[in-house]
């Protein structure tokens, strides 16, 4: 199945995900141009599929996950064993169903996953990138996936989808290939991040290189990972994508396992308990490295700034039709950056809507059960099934 | 997808949606439950998109497929291109806006025309009332109290013809509805007196 040569070495992780998935081998003719200027080629994206084009080939959804999601969107996770991370919204008889729509979810560039990341072999030396991989932005990783189009034989997209990270790709996609996207949903999230979010995520990143398992990147050579700084890193991003309120209803002061305060450090407090869970749980599942990555690739994206600064210009003459929306508790992405971008698309007479939900879920709202968020993506997709001359199914 | 049912529409979205040629572009401003945008899409082929200041009249449009932003009429046309839409509509709302003149005056920059209703002040109830009863009027068009009212800017027909006078602003077609909703065609002094409501279609001069 696996191109001997070009992918070998892969991590448990990695070979459990390609044998529940497909994966395609891209930029072998010629290497894929990075922003950053390394010309990337051979390398591998992983993707899982749902459903069936249709003949005309107008029915292809892709959606993109977010900085630690995968291609796993409506099946379960082969790694982790549990439910498609987007199980709400895809499957059968839900918004994105299956038996209507031909849906396509990618593991991004530089992940962790399946696709050519930090830890996949340079074919110049046959040793593993680590560090020397290139960094990658939010457009490489959209590229990649027109890339994938092309090789499947897909001219556009009904829609492309997603929340947070993935709402950048989305605003990517509908800014490089106005073309090839009928309708754009990006979901909680913003055309650039702001200092708030680069400074999170350097912590993380410091968090990972402070660890003396990193070793420079070289961990896997050394037959270790560095465990304490990837969860840290993890501990850190949760607390953002809940909000104030969803943690103090959730946790309060309760304690754990214990009726009185210990007088020491170990987890007193339930919130200290269930961080130090996410934080354990996650590096059973993500490369450090690739987490290095993607943050990297999140902070570097502004969308104006490709645009002269005027964000506007990314959206001119775009005749893709928009839904954005936002959560009224999400602090990561707040309302304001959804609404930056609806005034952009307003300046440039795109057709848009915006919706902010009332959710005190925080950022993480949009993963999680919400009606409202349910009634519009269903009434969205439908208006732009129509305009698309899109069959229902059945 | 089964043909979408008619269901009739308010008498002066219906007035408003018969000035639209099929096919073209359309922003309607303050659009509500996005009734008047769903008959233009069905039924003349419009891409009409809304603007709506309630958060839950906006969610309720998208839900139902329609092409709606949270926005106000005051504040966010602004964003908006020169031209950008053939029309943009404001049905009942001008006299709710902070700067009646400036909002007519985007209007007529982002769209190519501009269709305004709203309710007549010179209406002989609301004379009658003010005059006789010394109370602020209160009549089927203008249901509210005085504390309570959104109407900020209330005028009359001859007023909202002085104030197109004086923007340059040529009235293309003006349609003045009775109590019961029915056009009438008189004078203009009688208009202004027997009109409850009146839709105007501008362009610029």
């Amino acid at each position: 199945m696996l191109e001997p040569g070009v992918f070998d070495d892969l991590t448990d992780a990695e070979s459990k995900a390609l044998a529940q998935c497909r994966h395609a081998v891209l930029g072998t003719e010629r290497p894929m141009r990075l922003d950053c200027g390394v010309e990337l080629g051979p390398f591998r994206i992983a993707y899982q599929t749902y459903g069936t084009l249709n003949a005309d080939k107008s029915n292809a959804v892709l959606i993109c996950h977010a900085l630690t999601g995968d291609q796993f969107v409506g099946d379960s996770n082969p790694v982790t064993g549990k439910d498609g991370w987007w199980d709400s919204i895809v499957g059968a008889g839900k918004i994105l169903d299956p038996a209507r729509y031909f849906i396509i979810c990618t593991n991004v560039l530089g992940g962790c996953l399946g696709s050519t990341g930090p830890l996949a072999h340079d074919p110049a030396n046959k040793q593993s990138w680590n560090l020397r991989f290139p960094v990658v932005t939010i457009a490489d990783m959209v590229r990649a996936q027109a890339a994938l189009l092309d090789h499947l034989q897909i001219p556009d997209l009904f829609c492309v989808i997603g929340g947070s990270m993935g709402g950048m790709q989305v605003l990517e996609w509908a800014a490089s290939f106005p073309k090839r996207v009928f309708a754009a949903v990006p979901i909680a999230t913003a055309a650039r991040h702001s200092a708030q979010n680069i400074a999170f995520h350097e912590v993380g990143r410091q968090a990972i290189m402070a660890d003396p398992e990193w070793k420079g990147g070289d961990y896997r050579l050394h037959d270790t990972a560095p465990e304490r700084g990837l969860a840290v890193a993890r501990m850190t991003a949760h607390i953002t994508y809940l909000s104030e309120q969803a943690l103090q209803r959730k946790f309060g002061r309760a304690l754990q396992n214990r009726d009185a305060l210990g007088f020491g450090f170990d987890a007193d407090f339930q919130v200290e308990s269930y961080l130090r869970h996410q934080g354990s749980t996650f590096v059973d599942r993500f490369d450090a490295n690739s987490y290095l990555y993607i943050t990297r690739a999140m902070d570097y994206f502004d969308l104006a700034a490709a645009h002269d600064g005027v964000l506007a210009k990314a959206f001119k003459g775009s005749a893709t039709r928009f839904c954005l929306m936002s959560f009224t508790s999400d602090w990561l992405f707040p309302t304001r950056e959804s609404r930056a971008v609806v005034h952009a698309l307003n300046a440039a007479a795109a057709n848009v809507s915006f919706v902010e939900v009332e959710s005190d879920k925080g950022h993480d709202a949009f993963l999680l059960d919400e009606p409202e968020m349910f009634r519009t993506l269903s009434g969205f997709l439908q208006g732009a099934a129509t305009a698309r001359g899109l069959r229902s199914p059945r | 997808m089964s043909q979408p049912t008619r269901t009739p529409i308010r008498v002066d979205l219906q007035l408003i949606a018969d000035m639209v040629q099929p096919g073209g572009r359309a922003l309607d401003v303050g659009c509500g439950d996005g009734s008047l945008l769903a008959y233009l899409v069905n039924f003349k082929q419009v891409d009409a998109r809304g603007m709506e200041l309630s958060q839950a009249g906006v969610n309720a449009c998208v839900a139902n497929g329609l092409s709606v932003v949270q926005g106000n009429a005051d504040t966010d046309l602004r964003d908006y291109p020169d031209s950008a839409f053939d029309y943009v509509i404001l049905s009942q709302t001008l006299q709710a806006t902070r700067a009646p003149r400036e909002v007519l005056g985007q209007m007529l920059r982002v769209g190519k025309r501009a269709i305004v209703s709203f309710p007549n002040f010179a209406h002989w109830q609301v004379r009658l009332r003010l005059v006789f009863g010394g109370r602020m009027p209160n009549t089927p068009s203008l249901p509210h109290r005085w504390y309570d009212t959104p109407n900020i800017h209330l005028c009359s027909i001859d007023d909202f013809r002085a104030l197109c006078r004086e923007m340059g602003v040529k009235v293309e077609r003006a349609v003045v509805l009775n109590r019961n909703s029915k056009p009438i065609h008189l004078p203009p002094l009688l208009s202004n007196l027997i009109g409850e409501q009146a839709v105007f279609m501008l362009r610029r001069d």
